[in-house]
């Protein structure tokens, strides 16, 4: 006998949550105990009196489990909103990465050359290296870092992907 | 405004909201609650064997009258004993507080003495939990914890007190009612959802309902609008394990428990009808057998108050997300409203009646020893004839399962059972608890020779309280449920399921002092269970029962409703690989 698995789809999930102890370990604990998958998880406060955090997951897996896991998130207690930014509409996903990048000659040239042209900023420079800062979606970064590693690539922190709905109205 | 210790207010707290019973086991970090305990007018503290003996008893305290079990305990080992009940509490949504001590929170991750991460341990296996830091939070978090415990769908929720939050002081005042803004469990359906169920029943020529404990936890009067609805459309009626008296075995609706031990005639209806309305119940592997092959004819409307529950396992064509008795009401509102006439099932109650025929509770008896399924068929006879209110418990495994097909419940809350986690050990203790919430109610725990052995300590706790409760052991010197698994999938080889070294029961109870009775053969069975409900204060018996016995029918896993084994000589000795990975 061999395990079966099922074909997964990429959602990106944002939430709001009352910001106190123990939350996030709520949460990515949720997706352990069910045997979700958690691509990327991002966690901040939003509000004034930080009272509210936003929290986004990128997640994956066939429609029924994201339908569940969605139902699942929305049960707990301090959940307030859970919102599938994949289904429900255009949205806007961004994430930032720092990139290490050390060479000299013209793969410092080259590795300039690329940056500019993904708007890459320079944010730390010594005559061997650069430390590349980067927003954009996923594939962007992925795009930039696969680069990157042709030409002598050190390190990359990344943080993940927090979204936001288009247009007017808060969600 | 006078400030009161953290220990006072928990105390003043539980007061305010009405609990009577507290099931606990002191130690070092709670003794300050221990301490505001002494004495006390009105609250009862029920002195446990074992912490996992008090999640049960709450639990049965629970269920049998329908308020909040609350159980006390210890930090680091107390906490983890609880465990196993706060999970059962989770699975089968019983509404339960439990108040755990904590090292004073300078302490909290030192490792020091009975430290254990409570609120990490509990926090998926409970509703929800707490780690109350100040004793200024400790009163609406109580508030709290004991509405989350028993609205939308019940569940146990952990509140974890530091020893210091114990003693420091605090101004109190009765707190108004403060709950987490998101908390917000849908218990009003849809009247969209609601016109479109009443619809689908009233056109459906088939229809089943599919009861759970939903039913139960919503209340009695959601049983009653069970009965009216059923009385409307005439439809056969089943239940899963966890809702049976929620519909009376005596009607002629009634067809018994679905699912893996389920009878004939449920499991076929199941298959056949052409509309199932799920009340209250999840569509739990048990119920359903093999998914691509579960009532594949049917349309599905699924009431639920948790909408995790729905499309989690089977699609459903209509999701109801509400309260059992809020949706039942205003599904029997619009129906009268509309005028809606119930349709001439005879053809399918033909079809029911050529399952019925089957007879597949039926058993073969030799005369010369006591089958277990005519063991609880007498004992339900016997209680019938008490003409009192019996509120039966059980363990888990062959026993619970013959105690579903053979004892009769006309009511709710008069059948305790560990459904979902599956728990041995829950019965004695849930019965324990049960008597302490129905002083004058007969409380009987069925119970198997090895599941009895898993919370046995508890015999000391009714006796000390003196608590009649008595305990039914079919004593087949087996682990039968999983000697029946391994006949059926492992060619019988009986890898450790036989109960050797079993004390003597009736020795084990005098010890305690209760009273022992044993049944050895058919000749004493009756006058044994009619001895053991006269006989006033707790009685344990130890009914020897046919060795071999094995439930039927059953749905072997893996299996489809249709594919029912009825008597052993259609156990096949060995399964495919994919049918023995399931559970």
């Amino acid at each position: 006998m061999h395990i079966q698995e099922e074909l997964s789809q990429r959602h990106v999930l944002s939430l709001t949550v009352s910001n106190e102890a123990g939350i996030l370990a709520r949460i990515a604990g949720l997706f352990t105990a069910r045997g979700y998958n958690i691509d990327s998880l991002t966690v901040a406060d939003i509000t004034d009196d930080h009272a509210i955090s936003r929290i986004t997951i990128v997640t994956s897996g066939p429609p029924k489990v994201i339908d569940q896991i969605i139902a699942q998130l929305d049960r707990l207690v301090p959940v307030h909103k859970v919102t599938d930014l994949t289904e429900a509409g255009p949205f806007v996903e961004r994430e930032l990465a720092l990139v290490k990048v050390a060479g000299v000659g013209e793969d410092r040239i080259e590795a300039l050359r690329l940056a500019d042209v993904f708007r890459a900023k320079v944010v730390d420079t010594t005559i061997g290296s650069f430390i590349f800062e980067l927003t954009g979606t996923t594939e962007k970064v992925d795009n930039f870092v696969a680069l990157m590693r042709q030409i002598g690539l050190v390190e990359v922190g990344r943080t993940g992907v927090v979204g936001l709905m288009r247009g007017k109205e808060a969600n | 405004m006078a400030e009161k210790s953290g220990a006072d207010i928990l105390v003043e707290c539980l007061v305010d909201l009405g609990v009577e019973v507290v099931f606990g086991y002191p130690g070092g970090a709670v003794l300050p609650i221990y301490d505001a305990l002494y004495n006390h007018p009105t609250i009862r503290h029920v002195l446990v064997r074992h912490e996992q003996g008090a999640t049960h008893m709450a639990e049965g305290y629970a269920r049998s009258t329908g308020k909040p079990g609350v159980v006390l305990v210890t930090s680091g080992p107390g906490a983890t004993n609880a465990v196993t009940g706060i999970t059962d509490a989770l699975l089968d949504s019983i509404p339960m507080v439990v108040i755990t001590g904590q090292v004073p929170t300078q302490l909290i991750g030192t490792d020091a003495f009975q430290e254990a991460d409570t609120v990490g341990i509990t926090r998926h296996c409970s509703k929800h939990n707490y780690l109350v830091k100040t004793p200024g939070r400790l009163a609406e978090v109580v508030h709290e914890a004991f509405h989350i415990a028993t609205t939308g769908r019940p569940g146990p929720v952990v509140v974890d007190i530091p020893k210091n939050v114990q003693i420091a002081t605090a101004p109190y005042a009765r707190p108004e009612l403060k709950v987490h803004a998101s908390y917000r469990p849908q218990t009003k359906a849809d009247a969209a959802a609601i016109d479109a169920a009443v619809e689908m029943l009233a056109a459906a020529e088939r229809p089943i309902l599919y009861t759970g404990g939903g039913v139960i936890n919503s209340g009695a009067q959601a049983s009653a609008l069970l009965r009216e609805l059923a009385a409307l459309t005439g439809a056969p009626v089943t239940s899963t394990l966890m809702g049976l008296g929620a519909f009376p075995a005596s009607s002629d609706q009634w067809l018994g428990m679905l699912g893996m031990h389920g009878t004939y005639e449920a499991n076929w209806a199941m298959n056949q009808a052409d509309l199932i309305l799920c009340v209250g119940a999840r569509f739990d592997d048990r119920v359903t057998g093999r998914l691509d092959a579960f009532a594949p004819n049917s349309r599905k409307i699924h009431i639920d108050i948790d909408r995790s529950s729905i499309n989690k396992t089977v699609d459903v064509d209509l999701p109801v997300v509400a309260d059992v008795a809020s949706a039942l009401d205003d599904m029997i509102a619009l129906w009268k409203q509309r005028g809606h006439q119930r349709q001439d099932l005879s053809g399918w109650w033909a079809r029911i009646a050529d399952w019925r025929a089957k007879r597949s509770l039926s058993y073969p008896e030799t005369g010369e020893e006591i089958m277990p399924q005519r063991a609880i068929a007498d004992l339900y006879q016997a209680c019938v004839a008490t003409g009192k209110d019996v509120i039966i418990t059980t363990e888990v495994g062959q026993h619970q399962m013959w105690a579903a097909q053979h004892f009769g419940f006309e009511a709710p809350n008069k059948w305790l059972t560990s459904g979902g986690l599956g728990t041995m050990g829950y019965g004695f203790p849930a019965a324990i608890g049960a008597q302490m919430g129905n002083p004058d109610s007969i409380t009987i725990c069925i119970a198997g020779d090895a599941s009895i052995q898993m919370n046995i300590q508890e015999l000391g706790t009714a006796t000390q309280y003196r608590l009649p409760v008595k305990i039914f052991i079919l004593n087949n010197e087996y682990m039968g449920m999983v000697r029946q698994w391994q006949e059926l999938t492992y060619e019988s080889r009986y890898s450790n399921s036989y109960s050797d070294s079993l004390p003597d029961f009736v020795k084990l109870g005098e010890a305690y002092g209760w009273t022992g009775i044993r049944i050895e053969g058919p000749q004493d069975l009756e006058s044994g269970i009619r001895q053991m409900l006269d006989t006033p204060g707790p009685v344990i018996v130890d009914c020897r029962v046919a060795k071999l016995s094995n439930c039927f029918p059953m749905i072997p896993s893996g299996a489809a409703h249709t594919d029912m084994l009825l008597d052993p000589n259609q156990i096949a000795g060995i399964m495919s690989d994919e049918a023995k990975a399931l559970v």
